[in-house]
């Protein structure tokens, strides 16, 4: 009888050699005339422990981790087929702490599965959403994820029942479902996991919004950073239109979704809608002004649903359980799951998909562990590079959109990176400047002159010049309200957050 | 020649695509390695744009070049998660290890070396990526100067 290996595809695991791992198992089982089977997974997300593998047992699947291709030999020597005990074993994947403590919604199949196999996505549940909402009217699709209480995952937090009944209440002879996969943030990489360990999920997410706003077409943006997923994406496509989850009827009830996948080029600000919008219609990704909303003018001027990857994969599992389990779960206005990403200085990163509500703190330590290097941790950078830098005295803030807002950050796509007391916040400070001076699409002058000004100033900071406080603090008021879209009005907050928060890094430079 | 031969199939495959640009810059970068200045007329006249947009478009987004790359590509990872385990460092490394600067390639032709910001393997940095698909994790300048050797003695 032939074992069953599971080896994670994912582009993290094969950044830390999965593939290597893969090739001496073949080889090495030859060798010893072993009758495995290796299947390649998603990726659990429990990424101080790729490459981590799993060997199926009677008694479940068995981890093992942190694994070399060298430690083959001696992880067969101690009966790897039969999860035998080694210094690497981690025992049954699912009694892992970091993962039984999670609730996976939206990545719940991900690193369970083969990305791309069919039965394995039906056997998991697949495709009951999409039943159930080809049994349904627009209408009530719309009213299911509005009870839910899903609100976007990109960042902004709109809710996305509201954003879906408006593009279904436009009439026009075409409606478009355009998924943002541009995942621009340093700090995350849920999208990626998803796209590349469970990407009929995605589809089938976006399938749901064409149904309930009458859509035909669809296209999924995705970063050129992102090689792997755009290949997992093109594949499972071609397999969905297979199977009838796209294409000229849905299973079989003659109703109509086409999706297309295709690749950015590396501008941050293509994530801001409008831009990403303009970027797929073939121009430059200059943001455009709203109103229209692109709801009801978006992609070639027809009505548009646009949403995150993660907002997308969390419909299907709303529509096959119901909006009340969703919305069953979470803090305050913030219902459901969000995947978070522990990352940066942390010695336990990964994914960690939790209800809203947890505290940072509890992130950071309970699943983090603490800073990788050993020094205590001195400031968290939280949703992206327009994220604030969150000092320890805010650990204890609720994981939640309100929350977070009440003390000046943003929660965003759920990005964290960890520093420990290493960092120098001047040069955090000027970075967030700089990669606004880089990415700025150029529109408004705040955006385009005043993040180069922003630049120059603190190096005048730091060459000790008086008066440069001031100066920043004024530019970035500017900024804040004189700019047309988040890339401007947001480079404050990581700048203004480190110079509240760590004022030591600014003024022992200010006489 | 070649390179328009090249650039007239890709055009007549793509220019029907709804917001056909990108797809076509990206078939010829994929197929050249660099979109040659020569591609802008025929990209214009398929699309029906003028000169200037297209070249608008290709100047404006980071990915493209309108060069050719050294034979491999080394993209260096320098947003805030890698910077937090200590990419500058390394970026300053690989700037001298390949006696060049960040959107410059190596005088041997060998290397191109490209900033980027984030890879989406921000919990085991710093990274790198190697031509279009190979990733290197928890990368050290001890690391980088083994790749390198290994890069540079492959033909
Ligand atoms: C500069 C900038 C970059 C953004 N990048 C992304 C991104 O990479 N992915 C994303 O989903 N949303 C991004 N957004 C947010 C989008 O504009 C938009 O709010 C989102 O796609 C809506 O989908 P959601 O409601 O599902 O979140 C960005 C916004 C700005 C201003
Ligand atoms: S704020 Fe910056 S990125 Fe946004 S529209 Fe203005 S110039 Fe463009
Ligand atoms: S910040 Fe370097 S991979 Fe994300």
């Amino acid at each position: 009888m032939s074992t069953t290996f599971y080896i994670p595809c994912d582009s993290t695991a094969l950044a830390l050699g999965a593939d290597a791992v893969a090739r001496s198992i073949v080889t090495e089982s030859a060798q010893r005339q072993l009758d495995v089977t290796i299947v390649r997974n998603g990726s659990r997300g429990l990424f101080w422990l790729e490459p981590m593998i799993e060997v199926v047992t009677p008694r479940g699947r068995i981890a093992y981790g942190p694994v070399a291709a060298t430690d083959i030999p001696s992880l067969l020597d101690a009966g790897l087929l039969t999860g035998g005990a080694h210094a690497l074993c981690l025992g049954p994947v699912e009694d892992i702490p970091y993962l039984k403590r999670q609730q996976r919604i939206s990545l719940r199949r991900v690193g369970v599965t083969d990305p791309l196999s069919v039965e394995d996505y039906l056997a998991h549940g697949g495709t009951l959403g999409l039943h159930r909402a080809l049994g349904m009217t627009e209408v009530e699709i719309v009213k299911e994820v509005t009870d839910s209480g899903l609100r976007g995952r990109g960042g902004a937090a709109f809710p996305t029942g509201i954003k879906w009944n408006t593009v279904l209440n436009a009439s026009a002879l075409q409606k478009y479902i355009v998924c943002n996969a541009d995942e621009g943030d340093s700090g995350t990489f849920s999208d990626r996991m998803l796209m590349e360990g469970d990407p009929f999920q995605l589809i089938e997410g976006m399938a749901i919004a064409a149904l309930a706003v009458g859509a035909t077409q669809g296209y999924i943006y995705v970063r050129s950073e992102y090689p792997h997923a755009i290949a997992a994406l093109n594949a499972a496509v071609i397999k969905a239109t297979q199977n009838g989850w796209l294409g000229d009827s849905l299973l079989g009830t003659g109703k109509r979704f086409h999706l297309e996948v295709r690749k950015a080029a590396g501008a941050y600000v293509c994530g801001e809608e409008t831009a990403l919008l303009e970027s797929l219609e073939g121009r430059r990704g200059i943001v455009r002004a709203k109103p229209p909303l692109p709801a009801i003018s978006g992609l070639f001027g027809q009505p548009t649903v646009i949403n995150n990857v993660i907002t997308f994969a969390s419909v299907p599992d709303i529509l096959a359980q119901g909006a009340a389990a969703y919305q069953s779960f979470g803090s305050g206005r913030s219902r459901g799951t969000l995947p978070f990403q522990l990352t940066g200085n942390i010695k336990q990163g990964g994914l960690v998909e939790v209800p809203f509500g947890l505290t940072l703190r509890e992130l950071l330590y309970d699943f983090g562990g603490g800073s990788l290097s050993g020094r205590p941790l001195r400031a968290v950078q939280v949703g992206g590079p327009l994220g604030a830098y969150m000092p320890e005295s805010q650990f204890d803030t609720v994981l939640d959109y309100e929350a977070f807002a009440a003390v000046n950050a943003v929660l965003g796509h759920g990005g964290i990176v960890a520093f420990d007391d290493t960092v120098d916040m001047l040069k955090q400070a000027r970075y967030a400047m700089e990669f606004c001076a880089i990415e700025s699409c150029g529109k408004c002058t705040p955006c385009r002159i005043g993040s180069t000004r922003g630049v120059e100033v603190i190096d005048r900071l730091k060459a000790d010049r008086p008066g440069q406080i001031e100066l920043l603090r004024d530019l970035c008021d500017t900024l804040q309200n004189g700019s047309l879209c988040a890339m401007g009005s947001m480079t404050p907050y990581p700048v203004l957050s480190a110079l509240n928060h760590f004022p030591e890094d600014f003024s022992r430079r200010q006489t | 020649m070649e390179n328009l031969s090249t650039i007239e199939r890709i055009l007549a495959a793509k220019q029907s695509l709804p917001g056909a640009l990108l797809p076509i810059l990206h078939d010829i970068q994929d197929a050249l390695g660099y979109i040659p200045p020569d591609a802008v007329p025929s990209i214009a006249r398929a699309l029906n744009l003028s000169r200037a947009e297209v070249h608008g478009v290709i100047t404006y987004y980071h990915y493209f070049r309108q060069t050719p790359p050294g034979r491999h590509v080394v993209r260096v990872c320098r947003a805030e998660a890698c910077q937090s385990v200590g990419c500058e460092a390394l970026a300053t490394h690989v700037q001298s290890a390949l006696a060049c600067e960040f959107h410059a390639t190596s005088a041997d032709g060998d290397l191109t070396l490209e900033a980027v910001y984030c890879l989406g393997h921000c919990a085991v940095g710093p990274n790198i990526q190697i031509d279009e698909t190979t990733l290197h994790a928890r990368m050290t300048p001890e690391k980088f100067d083994r790749l390198l050797a290994e890069l540079r003695s492959k033909p």
